[in-house]
């Protein structure tokens, strides 16, 4: 939220599906994909944010976020993922990674119970690759990172994302609700 | 990350796949819950890795567990059994009474408890990746972790208000190392999670901390010491998401049965206060 703030953007958290509307962006955070997946059928997400990614709304997962964007899950973009990949906590790591189309000098990523991704369909970018899964792709509006932008100073992924929410709306075509 | 979710206390597989599918963000694994412990007395220690490795193996959620405070050999066995999160406990019988374990000579992150924010950095000084409040464990009293909440905001609060001439004084006055301390008055907040444990019964319990600054809830013995750990279980979680929302907090209470039987602060000695652990 701090990072969304420091690049100009609004950063609201999203509960419930009417929380979605209006958004020009969702970004599917870290956390526990058990409990998350949980959560978005609870509360009747899972359809709102399948159509919000189908109307060209840019979405990122990040960590538990690729899982949850995955073809098992709310199936946003064409791969699958393998969870906690790179193992159990004591197995988190930091990594120096080069990101396709984001310039500057490598980002610091930060793998905690990290997925990776096992398989993925002709039409997904892969932007990164660790010890070759590939850990950040990308398929037209939505991206997916297996690590946590959020936990270094370096805000420039929050940057590129708000980057493509504002260069896909403009003041007369804000989203409305159905 | 664990933030703004529900960390629940288990003592076998069956109550952790419960805590699972009720929607808890982790679970904690120990022999006793600590309503047990303060019940039955006597020494409470680490718990059984067989116990550990049964938990680890049902659930995909993380999977902490206790070690004794100032016990550097139960946190070795416990990273060696690859747990996610060490906590250092006051809700076991002390190992060390005068030092903490340095959390910095482990690769598992650790939690701690603190009842101000004079021993929540000396935690973080010593390593530890999270703080949570003490409370009262096994007491279902909530009245411990509000004041323990309070106490650290305030003090964080505090700390922002003073220049930097004064932060040596008030690092010196909290007994807490003077980097963290300027650190704490910069940004306006820990540089780790804080989160509630020690005393949530009800989801208002959990409503309340959260509107505290809680970022996230511990809860030990009210869970399965109540009379539906299910329904109760699901309604925390609800009441921790959901902790602005009264109409959904309310819902959440329908139908819960009894919660667990509460204790009065003035029925428990100096003594018997677990919160008074820790140094």
């Amino acid at each position: 939220m701090k990072h969304l703030g420091s690049v100009g953007a609004t950063g609201l958290e999203v509960r419930l599906p009417a929380d979605l509307v209006g958004i020009d962006g969702l970004i599917l955070p870290g956390g526990e994909s058990t409990t998350i997946t949980m959560g978005l059928d609870q509360y009747g997400l899972a359809d709102p944010i399948r159509e919000l990614a189908a109307s060209g709304v840019p979405v990122l997962g990040t960590c538990a976020g690729m899982i949850l964007a995955d073809r098992q899950h709310l199936g946003l973009i064409d791969i699958t993922t393998r969870r906690n990949a790179f193992g159990r906590q004591l197995a988190s790591f930091e990594d120096e990674i080069e990101l396709a189309g984001v310039g500057g000098p490598p980002f610091t990523a930060v793998f905690i119970r990290a997925p990776w991704v096992e398989d993925l369909g002709d039409g997904v970018e892969v932007l990164a690759e660790i010890q070759g899964h590939p850990v950040a792709v990308r398929q037209g509006n939505v991206s997916a990172f297996s690590f946590h932008p959020e936990l270094t100073a370096d805000d420039r992924l929050h940057a590129w994302f708000v980057d493509a929410c504002r260069s896909r709306i403009s003041p007369r075509s804000v989203i409305q609700p159905e | 990350m664990l933030k703004g979710g529900v960390i629940m206390d288990v003592v076998d597989a069956e109550q952790a796949k419960i805590a699972e599918e009720a929607g808890a963000c982790a679970v904690m694994a120990l022999e006793r819950v600590p309503a047990d412990i303060r019940r039955d007395g006597g020494v409470a220690r680490m718990s059984n890795p067989a116990m550990i490795k049964g938990i680890q193996a049902v659930v995909s959620i993380p999977v902490m567990a206790k070690a004794r405070i100032g016990h550097i050999a139960e946190a070795q066995v416990l990273q060696s059994l690859d747990v996610d999160f060490i906590d250092e406990s006051e809700v076991l019988t002390p190992a060390d009474e005068a030092n903490h374990i340095d959390k910095f000579e482990f690769d598992a992150p650790f939690v701690c408890g603190a009842t101000n924010l004079g021993e929540a950095l000396r935690r973080i000084g010593e390593g530890a990746a999270m703080i949570r409040s003490k409370g009262e464990a096994g007491t279902g009293n909530i009245v411990e972790a509000v004041r323990h909440m309070r106490e650290i905001t305030s003090g964080i609060r505090h700390l922002g208000t003073l220049s930097s001439t004064e932060l040596p004084t008030a690092a010196k006055n909290l007994a807490a190392p003077l980097e963290l301390v300027r650190d704490v008055a910069t940004r306006g907040w820990l540089p780790v999670p804080l989160l509630c444990a020690g005393g949530i019964a009800t989801p208002a319990d959990a409503a309340l901390m959260m509107q505290l600054g809680a970022e996230g809830n511990f809860v030990g013995s009210g869970i399965f010491k109540s009379d539906d750990p299910e329904r109760r279980a699901k309604a925390i979680v609800e009441a921790t998401t959901h902790f602005n929302d009264p109409e959904r907090v309310a819902a959440a209470s329908e139908q819960l049965g009894e919660a667990m039987p509460g204790i009065e602060m003035s029925a428990i000695g100096e003594d018997a206060r677990l919160a008074s652990r820790g140094w």
